[in-house]
């Protein structure tokens, strides 16, 4: 299927908009994060890729779109390209591992982006699995 | 900076960095089609990349423009351009797609190819910051 520009221009609005509200989102749960755990580790990164994640998983079984409809679905655009994309992270991610890592604790370093990693598609396959039971 | 001031920040930095990070998605799908998923290997790594230049550039510039922008840069568009979101999803999708070959490279090659790119990104700013400390034009 092929996206004509009108549908690119309209794609692009939604992005953005889900987008600003997603990243506005992140930066007020890493602050609430940081706020109650502190900055030794960055808690609020990981708790918004994880939640992001589990919601992530739940949206995409509950829209069940075709594999053409993703370039123009607007719930899609919106909610998973825009908020949830916006509202996720893996520069933060990346940065907060070097970090960690140049701050010599490595093992901390390794746990953060591996246990990110692993525990997003455990929770992609729960949100999956729990709209399933919804649906 | 007001807590007002950083939300809208972030919130034009996110939304001009996920705008462009769909463009990608459409470019990489019109060019390489939807079996990888190139186009969020390709917005995470290079994300990373700059996130990681920002922070070494700032890092000895507390008061540069980098520095004072670092809520639009950082966690508005850098933060908006990567996703982890989408990057969790397509692994499951490899996987429930009975490509589980597929899922272990695309998990593999993202975590080291952020990891190598935020690094890059670090020394690349870090070198830049005392090269210019070093020729006195801070």
């Amino acid at each position: 299927m092929t996206l004509t520009s009108a549908g690119l221009i309209t794609g692009l609005i939604w992005v953005a908009a889900g987008g600003a509200l997603g990243g506005m989102g992140r930066l007020a749960l890493s602050n609430l994060m940081a706020s109650r755990f502190g900055t030794h580790f960055p808690w609020g990164t990981l708790a918004v890729n994880l939640s992001g994640a589990l919601v992530a998983g739940a949206v995409a079984r509950s829209l069940s779109l075709s594999d053409e409809a993703y370039l123009v679905s607007t719930s899609w655009l919106l909610l998973v390209v825009g908020v949830l994309g916006g509202y996720t992270t893996v520069s933060s991610l990346s940065l907060q591992t070097l970090t960690l890592w140049l701050s010599e604790q490595h093992r901390l370093a390794a746990l953060n982006l591996l246990g990110t990693c692993v525990a997003g598609l455990v929770l992609a396959g729960l949100g999956w699995w729990l709209a399933g039971l919804w649906l | 900076m007001t807590a007002r001031v950083s939300y809208l920040a972030v919130g034009l930095g996110c939304a001009a960095g996920s705008s462009l990070r769909y463009l990608v998605s459409v470019a990489s799908l019109n060019i390489a089609g939807p079996l990888f998923p190139w186009g969020t290997l390709a917005v995470n790594v290079l994300g990373s990349m700059l996130i990681g230049w920002l922070y070494a550039y700032s890092r000895h510039r507390e008061h540069g423009v980098v520095a004072r922008m670092q809520p639009l840069l950082m966690a508005g568009f850098c933060g908006g351009f990567t996703t982890f979101s989408l990057f969790s999803l397509e692994t499951l999708y490899l996987l429930k797609t009975g490509q589980p070959g597929l899922a272990v490279i695309y998990l593999v090659a993202s975590v080291s190819l952020w990891m190598l790119a935020v690094g890059m990104g670090y020394w690349l700013g870090s070198g830049a910051t005392s090269r210019s400390i070093t020729n006195g034009t801070r």
